[in-house]
């Protein structure tokens, strides 16, 4: 499905601050998987993401999607294949136009020169319903007028319009208060179940780390350090998660945000 | 004043206004939809002022309006490609494009910075001979002027419902969004600037037709007078559908131009034009902003006072 074999990236490569992001690294994600990935700030899992999309070109290694190299993509094209939520929920939609325009715009339907049909509305209609919001009887309102919730939970709609391939969430839900949070979560889960997307999702919450879906990568300074799928998945509680990261790593998950939560 | 002063007083502005609402629309779609501060405007204007004296002085009024389209768009797709591929910054991107228009303007005119079109038959001459006789004889200069500037509305509020103007409004409004609509910006940007370009050549050739003259100066300080009307005519109808907003800046030029018309009666000297457009532009941007740090520094006051009599 969606495969890196050696990927390193070094950001300000030669100077005192360089740093490197991704240490060779190498993941083989499989058709279905939902994999949450765990590791302190600065670890590299949005960069991780962020080589997945295309924001920038690797220094090293070749990125795979259903067998084809995209190394070398640019990331508005793949974008047709990847959808990405980030942690801000601004960043998915565009404030100065209607929710009907955004979903539009993220469907992808028609020509450079076709217009929203009366069809087009029924059909955004019936999937902003879905959401339980009430976002479908406000289609025409500018969606900087909706709340952070609304906004990520529209924008889990764009990006799942039509249906990618993969999925990467970089910390959805961490902007919202926790009542949101578990409505955005649930949402992002029945979603995509029900269109069996691929999906690789970062959080900072230990214990839905382990709840949610079926594998979770830990990762430490571009690397990853632990991968656990299947049963010995199913008997890992949040003390083995941070013991093992100490084993691994050799210092403390120093993180507060995540043991606390 | 009498009655038919006023009135001349209004044609004259509305006139002038009609003009300049074409660049307005222009920077409509640049600045309203497409959040660029488009600064080769000036020199785009004259650009097509100059393309549009040259076409008819050599006989073809009506290929001068094309003309002078096409040369904007190319102009428009310069400053695209400027800060769109070769990592120039938006603003100056448009500052080295008027500066080499410039040039490009004289060398087009044969190094006259004036041509005189008084003998030239232009739209305008063509409009008034098909009108002569008929009620609206007197009025051909307006005709002229509303007509382009209904076909320009109407185009932007039907173009930018499509899905290339509304991915040129999402541009404006959240780039990182239209790159995971699987749509490049960079495009969209290069589209933006291109059309908005052609309608400020235009507004250029129309206004060398009607004065029957060209200037190599007669743009500067255009993208300014422009941006006022912009923001003028934002007042009355800014949180509206886009085809009211695009009514609203042909509005706000005419609003512009009018007030400018009453201050010259009122002895206000010609040159003042520009400091006063620029008056509006700043007063319109900073309004908001001075709001509210008044209102901050107004409250940081009061409570200084209060603990001061506690």
């Amino acid at each position: 499905m969606l495969r890196l074999c050696d990927v390193s990236k070094t950001f300000h490569p030669g100077t005192a601050d360089a740093k490197l992001a991704l240490d060779h690294l190498s993941l083989h994600v499989h058709p279905g998987d939902f994999i949450s990935i765990i590791g302190a700030n600065g670890a590299g899992k949005s960069t991780l993401f962020n080589a997945i999309c295309g924001s920038f070109l690797p220094d090293t290694g070749t990125v795979y999607l259903d067998g084809k190299n995209i190394t070398m993509m640019p990331e508005h094209k793949r974008a047709k294949q990847i959808g990405r939520l980030f942690q801000d929920p601004m960043r998915g939609s565009a404030p100065d136009m209607s929710i009907e325009e955004n979903l539009y715009l993220a469907a992808g339907i028609g020509g450079w020169l076709a217009h929203i049909t009366s069809a087009n509305k029924k059909a955004f209609r019936d999937r902003l319903a879905l959401l339980g919001m009430g976002l479908e009887d406000r289609m025409k309102q500018p969606v900087g007028l909706l709340s952070g919730g609304q906004r990520q939970a529209l924008t889990l709609l764009m990006a799942t319009y039509q249906t990618p391939k993969v999925l990467l969430l970089d910390e959805h839900t961490a902007a919202l208060d926790p009542g949101t949070a578990e409505k955005v979560l649930s949402l992002t889960r029945s979603i995509v179940e029900e269109n069996k997307i691929t999906c690789l999702m970062i959080t900072h919450n230990m214990q839905s780390a382990l709840d949610l879906g079926n594998r979770t990568l830990m990762m430490d300074r571009g690397r990853i350090i632990y991968d656990v799928s299947g049963e010995e998945r199913a008997k890992l509680t949040m003390r083995d998660l941070t013991d093992r990261f100490r084993q691994a790593s050799g210092r403390a998950l120093d993180n507060d945000r995540m043991l606390l939560s | 004043m009498s009655l038919d002063k006023i009135l001349s007083l209004g044609q004259t502005a509305l006139e002038l206004g009609l003009v300049n609402a074409l660049t307005v629309l222009a920077l409509f779609l640049s600045y309203s939809m497409l959040n660029v501060c488009d600064l080769s405007t000036d020199g785009c204007f004259t650009l097509g002022a100059a393309i549009g004296a040259i076409v008819a002085l050599s006989g073809h009024p009506w290929l001068s309006l094309p003309a002078a389209m096409l040369a904007g768009m190319l102009s428009g797709f310069v400053t695209a490609l400027l800060q769109t591929r070769m990592g120039v910054q938006s603003l100056l991107a448009g500052i080295v494009v008027n500066t080499g228009l410039y040039s490009v303007n004289m060398a087009l005119t044969g190094s006259k910075a004036q041509l005189n079109m008084n003998k030239t038959v232009t739209v305008f001459s063509l409009a008034k001979d098909a009108l002569k006789g008929t009620a609206l004889g007197g009025q051909f200069k307006l005709i002229v002027l509303l007509v382009a500037v209904a076909l320009v509305i109407l185009f932007l509020s039907l173009f930018l419902r499509t899905r290339l103007g509304l991915a040129i409004r999402a541009t404006g409004s959240n780039a990182d969004m239209v790159r995971s609509s699987s749509i490049n910006p960079v495009f969209t940007t290069t589209v933006g600037l291109c059309i908005s370009n052609s309608f400020t050549a235009l507004s250029g050739c129309l206004m060398a037709q009607q004065q029957k003259s060209f200037d190599i100066n007669m743009g500067s300080g255009m993208v300014t007078v422009a941006l006022a009307s912009l923001l003028i005519g934002g007042v009355f109808l800014g949180r509206r559908s886009v085809p009211l907003r695009a009514i609203g800046a042909v509005l706000g030029a005419f609003i512009f131009r009018l007030v400018y018309a009453l201050a010259l009666r009122l002895n206000m000297p010609a040159f003042m034009l520009k400091a006063v457009s620029s008056l509006i532009v700043v007063l319109a941007i900073s309004g908001p902003y001075l709001k509210t740090q008044g209102g901050l520094m107004l409250r940081r006051y009061r409570a200084s006072r209060e603990r001061g009599l506690a």
